[in-house]
């Protein structure tokens, strides 16, 4: 089923005002420089932030719907969200964190098997490391079979070699999954990887041009390169 | 030596232990987590009981639970016997008298955790009590238990307020505090010395084990 997001939302600095189809069958990345409202779309999305104006609908299942007063809480469109930092419960285990709102005992089994946090089950988040930490994150959204996929910059923390490889589980992932996903990423390569649709939003609205702008300011020398822009070359290089 | 006295002090100290714990962990959730209009004005009346003298906080406590104040009145149409010069009534006055020292560790440690494992938890589904229960309560194990130690300690050493209440009826109200001041009163400084040494570890040890706790 597809989700429908329209909304607009006063910040600070500007206008949140963003329309998003997310289909189903594909994964949309929402790319932007710092401080584009991705987050804070993103956290509406899933309950934890309020919309001034707006319609969020999933399938027939209506989220957010300010002109009737209907805004589901996140408890109630059980979706899937992984954080731009681990949010693991530090109480417990990787496998208790996984299982955390697990239905069903052998996805879990499936999910730690497939990231291969196996042979991390008996560990607390505190004693691994920064990428099996956002592996285990994705097990956690996943193991509560969400209906939508959302995930903040889940990777930006991590160094090149580890997000390429999550960004590779990631991808399979989706390929298996017929649920929409969405990524927000400041990240260029992981977006143009990742991306079956790409919105650039850029001050709290879409910008078709930004990222062919960004690109072209890339190529220009003498000007400060972003450390986004430097990536595909990096890539190259390894 | 009042044996009865220091047990009935243990006693005392254990049950407002339990009853506060129970009754203040919903309360500093309320006051950390919720917007609540008034917020400040009802955590500072809480927390009087930090700030009068124990005598004023009894006296307000006697004028409520005595048999023309209103808890009081009420309480002896429920269960047909007085409040006053019972050990239920001591009960009730050291939960009163013991609740800043059992919210504010406790509101403490609440605020220490992240409020993104609330978001996260409240995106697995998870309602206010199960987020309750299973991700504030394991992350503020130490602050609960330093809220705890603390309360059993302030009751152990309660004093004004017991006195004001309680008076001191042996085995109902006579706690340690009050036998020790009447030892004293009667000039009988080797039963007071002896109370004053078994409560005097117990104190020192508790409180060395708070510290271990709320470090960091």
């Amino acid at each position: 089923m597809d989700l429908d997001v329209c909304v607009r939302k006063r910040l600070p600095p500007f206008e949140l005002q963003i329309d998003l189809p997310c289909p189903a069958e594909a994964m949309t990345v929402i790319i932007g420089p710092s401080g584009a409202g991705k987050t804070t779309l993103i956290r509406i999305i899933a309950g934890l932030e309020k919309a001034d104006a707006g319609r969020i609908q999933y399938g027939q299942e209506v989220w957010l719907d300010t002109t009737q007063g209907i805004c589901l809480p996140p408890q109630r469109r059980r979706l899937g969200y992984v954080f731009q930092d681990y949010t693991l419960f530090p109480h417990l285990t990787v496998e208790e964190n996984v299982a955390f709102a697990a239905k069903d005992r052998k996805k879990v089994r499936y999910l730690i098997d497939i990231f291969g946090l196996s042979p991390l089950v008996a560990r607390r988040p505190d004693a691994i490391s920064g990428g099996e930490r956002q592996r285990c994150a994705i097990c956690q959204a996943l193991a509560r079979e969400p209906r939508v996929l959302l995930l903040d910059e889940p990777f930006s923390a991590l160094d090149v070699f580890t997000r390429r490889d999550l960004r590779d589980k990631v991808r399979a992932v989706k390929d298996e999954l017929s649920i929409p996903v969405v990524y927000v990423t400041h990240d260029v390569n992981e977006a143009l990887f990742l991306a079956d649709r790409l919105v650039p939003i850029v001050g709290g609205r879409l910008d078709k041009t930004w990222l062919q702008r960004s690109l072209a300011r890339a190529g220009s020398p003498g000007e400060e390169r972003s450390r986004s822009m430097r990536e595909p070359r990096l890539s190259l290089a390894y | 030596m009042d044996w009865t006295a220091l047990f009935l002090s243990l006693k005392l100290a254990l049950i407002t232990t339990v009853v506060l714990m129970i009754l203040t962990a919903p309360l500093a959730c309320l006051l950390v987590y919720c917007r609540l209009p008034g917020k400040a004005f009802f955590e500072a009346f809480v927390n009087l009981p930090l700030a009068l003298p124990p005598t004023v906080v009894g006296f307000y406590l006697l004028m409520v639970m005595g048999s023309d104040g209103v808890f009081g009145r009420l309480w002896e149409g429920l269960t047909g016997s007085p409040l006053l010069f019972t050990f239920t009534g001591i009960v009730i006055a050291s939960v009163v008298y013991s609740i800043p020292f059992a919210l504010q560790p406790m509101r403490a440690a609440f605020e220490k955790i992240d409020p993104r494992l609330i978001e996260s938890a409240r995106i697995l589904g998870l309602n206010a009590p199960a987020i309750f229960g299973r991700v504030i309560v394991p992350n503020s194990v130490n602050g609960l238990a330093a809220s705890a130690i603390l309360v059993f300690l302030h009751t152990l050493g309660a004093f004004g307020v017991i006195l004001m209440i309680g008076g001191s009826v042996p085995g109902q109200t006579r706690v340690a505090s009050i036998a020790i001041y009447e030892a004293v009163e009667t000039l009988q400084y080797g039963s007071a010395a002896l109370m004053s040494l078994a409560l005097l570890p117990v104190a020192y040890l508790f409180l060395l084990i708070v510290h271990r706790l709320t470090r960091k």
